[in-house]
């Protein structure tokens, strides 16, 4: 089951310059796993080194973060879309 | 551009601002001021939030642009990016900081984060450095 997921600009280097693409999982844990085996690239970025998805990192499935909601354990279906969406963060 | 972020500094000091660059091929098209949403304290600290962020890059695509990176000002600190900058950053993202003593804007650099995020690299920043004039600016590697 492919479901889709919108790439923001930052991210766009390590998957081909697509602004969309699809993985496949049952939860968006799994689908996370998948998109990251595909585009290796992504791992660092989306990960800390305890394997943690960084706390700037943001993960939607349509309009709601997953934080609110079963977190990576989230279920997903072919008809959501997934959205990776950075939050900015920096200072002295 | 550079002239809009000093101002933008300046207004915010001793709080740090913050916004996002939007143009094409390095070129700087528009610098969009958002707002500090930190809950860390905002003499130290910014935020962009999810929404804003999804609204920079819409905006982008709009005006058939593209989201460049973001800037934000350090507060009687040097223009140069902390680890809290390093730690936080996205990769192919332009970083302008500037410098703001005392209320007065000072120095502004470009900052890009390496691949294996283990440093920033100094980029090359471009046009109204030191005018008050608002025409275009150029950032890149």
């Amino acid at each position: 089951m492919a479901t889709k997921i919108l790439i923001p600009t930052p991210l766009r280097p390590y998957t081909d310059k697509q602004e969309a693409v699809e993985a496949s999982g049952a939860t968006v844990g799994e689908l996370l796993v998948d998109l990251t085996t595909k585009y290796s690239g992504l791992k660092a970025h989306l990960y800390n080194e305890q394997g943690k998805l960084r706390s700037f990192v943001n993960i939607y499935i349509n309009d709601e973060d997953i934080r609110y909601l079963q977190k990576d354990q989230t279920p997903v279906s072919a008809t959501d879309t997934i959205s990776i969406i950075p939050s900015v963060a920096g200072g002295v | 551009m550079a002239a809009a972020i000093r101002r933008h500094g300046e207004e915010t000091f001793p709080h740090e601002c913050c916004g996002a660059l939007i143009g094409r091929d390095d070129g700087v098209v528009a610098a969009v001021p958002l707002p500090n949403t930190t809950e860390e304290g905002p003499r130290r600290r910014f935020l962009v939030r999810p929404s804003d962020y999804r609204m920079a890059e819409q905006k982008a695509t709009d005006l058939g642009s593209e989201l460049l990176g973001f800037y934000h000002s350090h507060p009687d600190h040097p223009a140069r990016p902390s680890q809290f900058d390093l730690d936080h950053a996205w990769p192919n993202f332009a970083y302008v900081i500037v410098s703001v003593m005392s209320g007065a804007a000072r120095d502004m650099t470009v900052w890009y984060l390496q691949d294996d995020r283990s440093r920033f690299d100094e980029g090359t920043l471009n046009g109204d450095q030191d005018s008050d004039s608002d025409s275009a600016s150029s950032v890149h590697r």
